[in-house]
């Protein structure tokens, strides 16, 4: 079993054609292709630099602006959460310390350990590297859930003097961070893990590598 | 090693149109064949290359739809309603994303993209690409640009996330006055289902297949 670069060849990561080498764009989608992105992996640090830099104003301005009759209070993400748990709000407070603590920071050491892995040779099996990349691309707009919450409770909490909520200063930071995440988890080229790989390839029965055996089928219906 | 050693005999206009790269690892296979219903995994990385679904054209062009009204419904009605001390107020689509005022403004275009422009128009496209493949006629003009969109579209299609906001928010209100739900937030739960439904059904490789020049 080989890969379209053994053979001297070019797969579109887009609809899986396979072209000759020197093909610029791939004949079926019209799309760019290359073997591998030369600059993948300088484009995903260049993103997750300016992911990192966003993340940290993000935390430490306020990202809710409450005002009351008698009292006006600003709150940062993870000061909103602890004040939640002081009410006894144990699991809200854990739900948001979850999305916007553990999973953001969990993203930004993933794709670090994803970088190094090509650069330096990988500590943990292409598997687990290939489960960790795909989770780290789905869950990245998931992020977005919190500045989707300050919006809606911004516009809704508006009780003329009662209570007021509006946005702070930390929910662009917070949108600008998971927008370049989510840049610099695209940017990744994945051919990448499979490269510089430890597994062996699996059981081959053809030695091509090009026949129909190389896929399993499933009977889902 | 010379790609022309690959080529099976049975296609010979272009050889290589009979083989399909993992877009994951990069592993090379010839086309299975795949009967509706089955699907094609890469043995190594077990990326699903390719599984049809019986109609599955129609249905996507039936549920594109159907979002799309849900989610001009969902922009003008409210999706929730608080109420505390005598005075309600509701919110929709809009009034949120104008939620963000002064040098935060910036924010407002970039919510209203996410939730309603960028979903809209990335069905749209999927529609306009896939309306000419059910009916077997050629692809439409330019459909190949237009579906490279939609699937660059994508990410960045959050009607679904902005669902689950509602559900934190409604959450995090609710100890400190009236939360009601408004017609769009049920909109918003069965959008939800159906975005998930799309892209069960979508299968990216038939697509393309059918769009080749």
């Amino acid at each position: 079993m080989k890969t379209a670069r053994e053979m001297d060849l070019i797969g579109c990561k887009r609809c899986t054609r396979v072209s000759p080498p020197g093909t610029g764009v791939c004949p079926r989608c019209g799309g760019k292709i290359n073997s591998r992105d030369p600059k993948s992996l300088q484009k995903v640090m260049a993103w997750w630099v300016l992911g990192l830099a966003c993340y940290i104003p993000g935390n430490l301005y306020p990202m809710l602006e409450t005002k009351t009759l008698v009292s006006s209070d600003s709150s940062t993400i993870v000061g909103g959460a602890v004040e939640l748990a002081h009410h006894g709000a144990w699991g809200v407070a854990f739900i948001i310390l979850l999305a916007s603590v553990v999973i953001p920071v969990g993203k930004f050491v993933i794709i670090l350990g994803l970088v190094i892995g090509v650069h330096r040779g990988p500590q943990v099996s292409d598997d687990l590297r290939q489960k960790l990349y795909e989770v780290v691309e789905y869950i990245g707009r998931w992020s977005m859930v919190d500045v989707f919450v300050v919006a809606v409770l911004s516009s809704l909490v508006q009780l003329q003097t009662l209570v007021n909520i509006s946005p702070g200063r930390a929910s662009i930071f917070f949108a600008l961070s998971v927008v370049f995440t989510m840049l610099s988890a695209q940017s990744f080229d994945s051919r990448l893990i499979w490269d510089t790989g430890r597994t062996p390839d699996p059981a081959d029965p053809q030695p091509e590598g090009t026949g129909p055996a190389g896929t399993e089928k499933e009977r889902t219906a | 090693m010379n790609y022309s050693e690959h080529i099976s005999p049975s296609d010979a206009a272009d050889p290589l149109d009979g083989l399909i790269a993992c877009p994951h690892c990069d592993l090379v296979y010839s086309v299975p064949a795949i009967q509706t219903d089955e699907r094609a995994y890469c043995v190594r990385c077990h990326s699903v290359l390719i599984a049809p679904r019986r109609k599955a054209g129609k249905w996507l062009i039936a549920m594109a739809a159907s979002i799309l009204i849900l989610i001009t419904g969902a922009m003008f009605f409210p999706f929730l309603t608080i109420g505390a001390g005598g005075l309600t107020n509701g919110t929709s689509i809009v009034q949120t994303s104008l939620a963000f005022k002064g040098s935060l403004a910036i924010l407002a275009p970039a919510i209203l993209a996410f939730i309603v422009i960028i979903p809209m128009a990335r069905l749209s496209l999927l529609i306009y690409v896939l309306m000419p493949i059910i009916q077997d006629k050629p692809p439409a003009p330019l459909a190949r640009h237009a579906f490279r969109l939609a699937e660059d579209l994508t990410p960045w299609s959050m009607a679904e996330i902005f669902a689950i906001g509602c559900a934190v928010a409604l959450v995090k209100l609710s100890d400190l006055a009236e939360v009601s739900l408004g017609p769009a937030a049920w909109m918003f739960a069965a959008l939800m289902i159906i975005v998930v439904a799309t892209d069960v059904l979508m299968c990216r490789y038939s697509i393309w297949k059918s769009l080749a020049p």
